[in-house]
């Protein structure tokens, strides 16, 4: 895969970054330590019209490509990753939308969503169901022209502040969760529905992460996405290509670690010193820095996957988590230690970067899914198995 | 109605500076931003764009070539065209051939209001407001805490030391605004998109029908010499001791600088 950065993106990355560091970098430890959603910042962000960067300008967003996505994503992650999960999530509920929806359906989410008039999020994942998306339980039955959902999800990013959702239910049982399974939009107002529960987590603790109920919630039979039974498809195809914001977030996070180490080494004085003058710390600035540096590019060549629809995306996109991610958590792990005790306390961002960044190891699908993933497309190339799960 | 916002393309405020060997700034070496004063003049502007008072909003900048970046991010903010004027015979502009240009290119442009900022960033003089007025023969309404259109006439609010002054002045004027107008907006996203195709057009000295010799070499002024600041003397710390003791040490510092 190749990219090439344009001036468009310089000059987005230009643009998100003195937004990011004027405005978004200021209310970080505070988001941390209070766990509120930053309704603020999401007022923000939509103001400037980064919730729509990637939606079609048709649909009200700006039409930007993954690329453009990615440095968005990458630079907000870069001073506050719970504040960039708000553009990934936009994205991720709308992608089913975007792959699978009818013309009336994207007409009414998709500006709604660019607009940041409404938020969406992607309920997925149940409680004994997380890697294993086909063991869902969550059930849909058809009752005239509504479907009734009944069942509930967990770790559901955003959902107790969503506006509307994705949501994958079983319309037949019988057949399983790779063939019984359907997509539906639903409307948080829809009777039945409820948020009764937030996580309290490690790291992204402004990011509401939400259990979700749903008892007899009639749906529209107008919004099944797709057809029925497309449901694990659609969820594939989603995540083969919103995983690529989770890289963006983890090669953000691990820059804005790596940064706050270098201003560090070079201000503190030990031994009659700068910090940075040992050599020791030299060779971890390097090594932290040439490492993000590897995941940024896979990253990028990734999103280039995404925008030609390449037929090995999952390869791409699942590689670029996979790295990024394990980059991400040495990076500010390390960036602690360049930090020493004051690496520790949350005088320093770098102890927030080092919890937000595992989750970056473990959603939208763990480290040891993305190298079932790109284990199987390697052997796919070799003939031996099948590219993709769905 | 329509307001022309004059701006400055200037090298960013934190950014060292450099000087060529006959002693100007080394533009190419520094970052450039548009002034930071400029700004406010132009959210002043989209304001009154925003709320109707004014039907179109342009930009004018005199400067290099690279001015234009400073244009299209304007450009990004909001408004609707802009107009660089550049000529190699400008390099080293003081600010009597800066209002010169300014004024010419304004007596093309003929705005209601032509705006600026209170001072630029760099230079710190002050001047351009007051001469472009000066040239063109209009009123000059200077150091708004808020500029305000109706029917005809133009005022600003200024701030005094017993409170504010409303100025009012029959159009067209040349007005400026401090820092008091409010924070000035980022570029959105599409703002950027949208930039780039306003139209943005360049003029030289000669569009303007200005003879490069009457400019004297662009300025009146000379520069003689050029020097970065003298270090500040070390910070006078007061340490370890108690807080009555730090008090008094603090006021006997005042106290003999007659400061107290």
């Amino acid at each position: 895969m190749t990219y090439r950065l344009t001036d468009d993106h310089l000059e987005l990355r230009a643009l998100v970054r003195e937004l990011a560091e004027e405005r978004i970098a200021p209310r970080a430890a505070d988001i941390d330590a209070t766990a509120e959603f930053p309704w603020d910042l999401k007022e923000l962000l939509a103001q400037q019209d980064l919730l729509g960067a990637g939606f079609p300008e048709a649909l009200g967003g700006a039409g930007l490509d993954t690329l453009a996505q990615a440095i968005l994503v990458e630079e907000v992650a870069r001073v506050d990753a719970t504040t960039s999960l708000i553009p990934v999530v936009q994205k991720l509920g709308a992608l089913p939308i975007m792959l699978a929806g009818s013309d009336e359906q994207r007409e009414r989410y998709i500006p709604r969503l660019a607009s940041g008039e409404w938020l969406i999020a992607f309920a997925l994942t149940e409680a004994a169901a997380g890697s294993d998306v086909a063991s869902n339980k969550m059930r849909a039955v058809r009752d005239g022209d509504a479907y009734v959902l009944n069942g509930s999800k967990r770790f559901i990013t955003h959902g107790s502040v969503a506006d509307v959702l994705t949501v994958f239910a079983l319309t037949d049982p019988g057949a399983g969760g790779r063939r019984g399974m359907s997509a539906f939009i639903v409307e948080t107002e829809t009777p039945g529905f409820a948020a009764p529960r937030v996580e309290h987590k490690m790291g992204i603790r402004g990011s509401p992460t939400a259990e979700l109920t749903f008892d007899d919630v009639r749906v529209p039979a107008a919004n099944l996405l797709g057809g029925q039974g497309d449901g694990f498809k659609i969820a594939m195809a989603t995540l083969d290509r919103s995983r690529l914001s989770i890289a963006a977030q983890a090669v953000g996070i691990a820059q804005g670690a790596l940064d706050a180490a270098v201003a560090y080494a070079s201000e503190r004085t030990q031994f009659g010193q700068r910090v940075s003058d040992f050599e020791g710390i030299q060779f971890m600035l390097a090594d932290m820095a040439s490492q993000t540096e590897a995941a940024r590019q896979l990253t990028y060549a990734a999103a280039a996957a995404v925008d030609a629809d390449a037929s090995d995306l999952p390869y791409w996109t699942s590689s670029a988590k996979l790295v990024a991610g394990d980059t991400a958590m040495r990076v500010t792990t390390d960036a602690v230690q360049v930090l020493g005790g004051y690496g520790y306390i949350t005088e320093y961002p770098v102890e927030r970067m080092m919890r937000d960044a595992k989750i970056t190891q473990l959603y939208e699908g763990t480290q040891q899914i993305q190298r079932l993933i790109v284990a199987r497309q390697l052997l796919a190339r070799a003939g031996v198995a099948e590219p993709r799960r769905g | 109605m329509k307001i022309v916002v004059c701006i400055k393309q200037v090298p960013a405020t934190t950014a060292e500076k450099r000087y060529t060997p006959d002693l100007r700034l080394d533009r190419a070496a520094t970052e450039a931003i548009i002034n930071p004063l400029d700004e406010y003049a132009i959210e002043q502007a989209l304001r009154l764009l925003d709320a109707g008072a004014v039907e179109a909003v342009g930009y004018l900048s005199m400067g290099p070539e690279s001015a234009g970046e400073a244009l299209r991010r304007a450009l990004a903010m909001g408004g609707d065209d802009a107009t660089l004027v550049t000529d190699p015979a400008l390099a080293g502009a003081d600010e009597w051939a800066t209002a010169t240009v300014l004024a010419a290119a304004l007596d093309r442009l003929a705005p209601d209001v032509a705006l600026m900022g209170m001072a630029s960033d760099d230079a710190r003089g002050s001047l351009v407001p007051g001469a472009v007025a000066a040239k063109r023969g209009v009123p000059l309404l200077s150091y708004g805490a808020e500029l305000a259109l109706a029917d005809g006439t133009t005022r600003i609010r200024r701030l005094s030391a017993t409170g504010f002054d409303w100025i009012e002045a029959p159009l067209p004027v040349v007005a400026s605004v401090t820092d008091q107008v409010g924070e000035p907006r980022y570029a959105s996203l599409k703002g950027i998109m949208a930039a780039k195709r306003k139209p943005l057009e360049t003029w030289s000295l000669a569009d303007l029908g200005l003879d490069a010799a009457a400019l004297q070499g662009a300025a009146l002024t000379r520069v003689t010499d050029a020097r970065p600041p003298e270090p500040k003397p070390p910070t006078e710390r007061i340490e370890n001791v108690s807080a009555d003791e730090a008090a008094a040490k603090i006021a006997d510092w005042l106290a003999a600088r007659k400061l107290i």
